[in-house]
């Protein structure tokens, strides 16, 4: 039951082949037997899920059902949800329990899924390896000495191990892409403005966007199906119209032209990772997409100025984590100043009080101009750049990350080679464009993923090119030996 | 020497929306502390600002009003501090582009003379929640319920040069305010507040000293005190030789007397930059348009109509055209009676002396406007006189009835009958004899003030009742 994508659960629990508590609880003992090897929940409420599912059960008996229900899905503990703990990985919100859902939590539980539990990930959001939350890192399934990736290294862990059908994400700066790279599944981060930020712990408002995490394009289709639309809460969020992002999924690639960045080919692209992309690159070519090479000039300025406005956005959106009205607070405060000060000092780890140190001095009297207005004059350039070459070409395709997975450990030291990491997928957001990363093949048994870059609000149309690689292809379709294990 | 003083005032006005600037929690004054306090005026995670539409459109009708430039974009920017009443830890207000450009309007004094105070600038901001640092043995209580109430700060020019001048220009701009409906202009409850910036510069000199900025400056009468005792703080300074420090003084009324705050909140970088979480506010002449047609008549239109209509006197007119429902009861009051100049001294004289000796505002006057002009006409048509009328509108006011109902039931027609009077002044001159005699023999001068006496004597016989121009006119003929 736990091979089936989520089309084909859709599809069983339609046809009464299983129930929704089956499917539930094979997942939940699976959680049971195999996330000890790698740590992507949590939080889990058996008894709750179980709950939800005995009433989805209900609902598909009596012919109420909506598109996802009775499905479990797991979800990164960034998204607040009603009665449930939602952490986002820190100790400084390890007791924060929020008395509502996010917009996304909504919109599952109004199509009928079954909330599974909450998955590990980098605090807050920030870092590349899981390594940085509270709660210990998570293991990658492909190999557990190796990082999942981050900051939504749990929920790609968990998909890969087979400990959920699929998951949910947020990506700031690669954090649903790399993470998918990384554990050999499919994400998806949506154009910015598409999926409703409400009730997602903010990281860097400007660049924050949920996505889908599945095995397959198709399963991430069905999933932002579900997420994307309009929220009026959000006043970032847009009102450009949704599609059904499964109805195009099959079309010809014929005629598509797909533009290769010669930036995200070059020095410091592992050599095998690079002859993975490359064969990725000749099965489109086989189904009649023509590549061309194209330039993204202001690619290495990609990093120093995401590392500008995120930790800028961030220092004053991790304000309101003082200790007076939730969330962890130091003991016997003294006074203001040292309830202020030993709460965040205590509650935040390393990596988020080395951003609010960035970001409070890019935005500070005297530095604003050369830090953050300039990083944003960037933005823009970084931003055109894209739009010529989408003159050209209808997506941008390249590697995900430079490398495969890393080992625990090999980075936590080093800040800026972990930020490194991101290289390929920082611009994206800072273009607030959609970008997805699909399994492409392995090296030495560590999977690497392809990533697709498209226009504004062009889901549809990634979805489909992923979906038809996927169809020629079966690098989405390979169970870690980790994962073959536990309850069937 | 002889310094001159240069004032700028920042005020911070709520406006009068039912719910917050960007939740949807209702704005109430005096709600339980925290009832009116939701996930996002808690700011909790992942919670949003909406822009509430209603302050743009009293932010714009306020740019309106003062003739401003009023900005097809502006941007709100997150200023950053930490307070515990600051639940985001940051402000969203306007820093660049606020949304209210420059303007400028005009403030009468008491002498009839005027003067124009220009406006720098409005922006829009959230109001921040309040610290409650008694009752709660030694801890800081929070009260979000002001959290998130939406605020205009209003930026004049230093244009204000005393006391007097500020006081006229916030009494201008609370008139002003409360004509676009756009605030409840309520002091008591802090609907109004004010910072005054302040400094000193020898008479003659073009140059600004150094300012000092006194916070927390809540009514006309603490605005006029401590702009009265920075003066002479910062006089004595620069008498001695001294320098003005660049600060934020906090005036506490208590003590009449400003003080420095720490110089720590005086050194906080805010570290101002565009609110992420909220688009440009971007309007269009559509818009500013149909908030152009919807303006009503400001105080300074009606001021001019006042004077030119009415052949009122401009102090007159600046007092009557004060608040739009005092306005509105004059011109009332003027269209029964059909006498706009003794309207306008019995609403100034009687009508607000009353208010103010009852504490009641116009709004809740016991007497209509209505009533009252039908009491004015009654002087007009000589049923009783003026000082009679003073009497029923004593009874008017304690609810006895109307004007001709009170007259009827206490007897107080004014007696214009010329036999009844003329029998009253001859037995006044028969009781009498002595003085007429000694009228008569008088010279012009003193028989003007001996004909005083006969016409008390009428009035006191008749019980005031007599029409006085009646008794005066008998007695004219008769003392011959």
């Amino acid at each position: 039951m736990h091979t089936k994508s989520v089309a084909q659960l859709v599809k069983g629990l339609r046809e009464r082949q299983f129930s929704s508590v089956e499917v539930t609880r094979a997942y939940l003992d699976r959680i049971d037997a195999l996330d000890s090897q790698y740590n992507s929940f949590i939080t889990v409420d058996a008894a709750a899920a179980l709950a939800a599912a005995g009433g989805a059960d209900e609902r598909l008996a009596s012919g109420t059902a909506n598109a996802l229900t009775g499905i479990p899905i797991a979800h990164k503990d960034i998204f607040c949800t009603d009665g449930v703990r939602t952490s986002c990985g820190s100790r400084m919100l390890d007791n924060f329990v929020p008395p509502y859902d996010a917009s996304v939590i909504q919109r599952f539980k109004s199509a009928g899924a079954v909330l599974l539990g909450k998955t590990n990930m980098d605090e807050f959001a920030m870092g590349s390896s899981n390594e940085s939350s509270f709660y210990g890192p998570a293991r990658n399934p492909w190999n557990t000495d190796l990082v999942p990736g981050g900051s939504s290294g749990g929920s790609a862990a968990a998909v890969a191990g087979l400990l959920a059908p699929a998951a949910t994400g947020t990506d700031t700066g690669g954090s649903i892409r790399q993470p998918a790279a990384f554990c050999g599944i499919t994400g998806l981060k949506p154009t910015y403005g598409r999926v409703s930020r409400l009730g997602i712990v903010a990281f860097a408002s400007s660049l924050d966007q949920a996505g889908p995490m599945a095995h397959s394009a198709e399963d991430c289709a069905f999933l932002l199906n579900t997420m994307a639309g309009h929220d009026p809460l959000d006043s970032t969020s847009s009102t450009a119209a949704t599609e059904d992002y499964c109805a195009t999924l099959g079309d010809s690639l014929e005629g598509l032209r797909i533009g290769l960045p010669t930036e995200y080919f070059g020095e410091g692209l592992d050599v095998a990772t690079g002859e993975c992309i490359n064969n990725a690159l000749k099965e489109l070519e086989a189904q009649g997409a023509t590549l061309v090479e194209m330039s993204l000039p202001h690619s290495a300025l990609t990093i120093p100025t995401y590392y500008i406005i995120a930790p800028a956005e961030a220092s004053t959106n991790l304000a309101r984590f003082d200790g007076v009205r939730y969330g962890y607070r130091c003991e016997n405060p003294v006074d203001l100043h040292d309830l202020y000060s030993r709460t965040r000092q205590e509650g935040f780890g390393e990596e988020v009080k080395r951003r609010i140190l960035v970001g409070t001095y890019a935005l500070s009297a005297g530095y604003y101009d050369a830090y953050y207005k300039k990083a944003q004059q960037i933005r823009r350039l970084i931003t055109q750049d894209f739009m010529h070459c989408f003159e050209q070409v209808d997506v941008i395709a390249g590697p995900t990350t430079p490398g495969p997975a890393f080992a625990l450990g090999a980075k936590s030291d080093d800040p800026i080679s972990m930020y490194l990491e991101d290289v390929y997928t920082l611009a994206v957001n800072l273009a607030g464009l959609p970008g997805m990363s699909l399994p492409a093949g392995f090296v030495e048994g560590k999977p690497v993923g392809l990533q697709l870059i498209g226009r504004h609000f062009s889901e549809a149309r990634l979805l489909n090119v992923a979906h038809r690689f996927q169809q020629a292809t079966d690098w989405h379709l390979r169970t870690p030996d980790s994962a073959k294990g536990g309850t069937l | 020497m002889q310094w001159e003083t240069v004032i700028g005032l920042e005020v911070h006005l709520q406006l009068a929306t039912e719910s917050k600037i960007f939740s949807g929690s209702p704005t109430t004054f005096g709600a339980e502390p925290n009832t009116q306090a939701s996930a996002v005026d808690l700011a909790m995670p992942g919670m949003l600002p909406v822009l509430n539409e209603q302050a743009v459109h009293y932010a714009v009708k306020f740019g309106l009003g003062i003739g401003a430039q009023i900005s097809k974009r502006s941007v709100f920017d997150r200023k950053n501090y930490f307070y515990p009443d600051l639940p985001k830890g940051y402000q969203i207000s306007q820093f660049e582009a606020p949304i209210v450009g420059k303007g400028s309007f005009e403030i009468l004094m008491e002498d009839g003379s005027s003067r124009t105070i220009g406006i720098t600038r409005a922006h829009l901001e959230e109001d921040a929640g309040k610290s409650l640092h008694e009752d709660f043995n030694n801890h800081t209580g929070i009260d979000l319920n002001r959290a998130g109430t939406p605020l205009l700060e209003i930026v004049s020019e230093p244009d204000i040069r005393n006391a007097a001048e500020a006081v006229a220009y916030l009494k201008a701009l609370h008139s002003l305010v409360t004509y676009l409906g756009i605030s409840d202009g309520n002091m008591a409850e802090g609907s109004m507040r004010c910072d005054v910036n302040i400094s000193l510069r020898p008479i003659g000199s073009k140059t600004l000293g150094t300012r000092a900025e006194i916070k927390n400056v809540n009514s006309f009468r603490f605005v006029e005190k401590a702009i009265h005792h920075e003066f002479q703080r910062q006089a004595d300074i620069l008498e001695e030789g001294g320098k003005i420090t660049q600060e934020t003084r906090l005036y506490d009324a208590d003590r009449d007397e400003t003080r420095s705050m720490r110089s720590k909140e005086v050194a906080n970088d805010y570290r101002y930059f565009p609110e992420p979480d909220l688009l440009p506010v971007v309007i269009d002449d559509i818009y500013i348009e149909s908030i152009r047609k919807s303006l009503p008549e400001l105080p300074a239109d009606k001021r001019s109509r006042f004077t030119a209509q009415y052949g009122l006197g401009p102090y007159d007119a600046n007092v009557l055209s004060d608040s739009r429902p005092l306005a509105d009861y004059f011109e009332a009051v003027a269209g029964e009676c059909g006498d706009a100049k003794i309207a306008a001294n019995w609403v100034q004289v009687e009508l607000l002396g009353q208010l103010n000796r009852a504490g009641v505002t116009i709004e809740k006057c016991p007497v209509s406007a209505t009533a009252l002009g039908q009491l004015i006409s009654r002087i007009l048509d000589n049923t009783i006189s003026g000082k009679m009328a003073k009497q029923v509108f004593e009874s008017m006011w304690k609810g006895e009835g109307d004007a001709n109902e009170i007259i009827e039931a206490r007897g107080l027609l004014q007696v214009s009958d010329t036999g009844a009077i003329d029998a009253i002044v001859n037995d006044v001159l028969s009781a009498n004899a002595a003085q007429v005699q000694q009228y008569l023999d008088a010279d012009e001068a003193k028989r003007k003030k001996l004909v005083g006496f006969f016409v008390g004597q009428v009035m006191k016989l008749s019980k005031g009742q007599a029409n006085p121009q009646m008794v005066n006119e008998l007695l004219a003929k008769k003392l011959i």
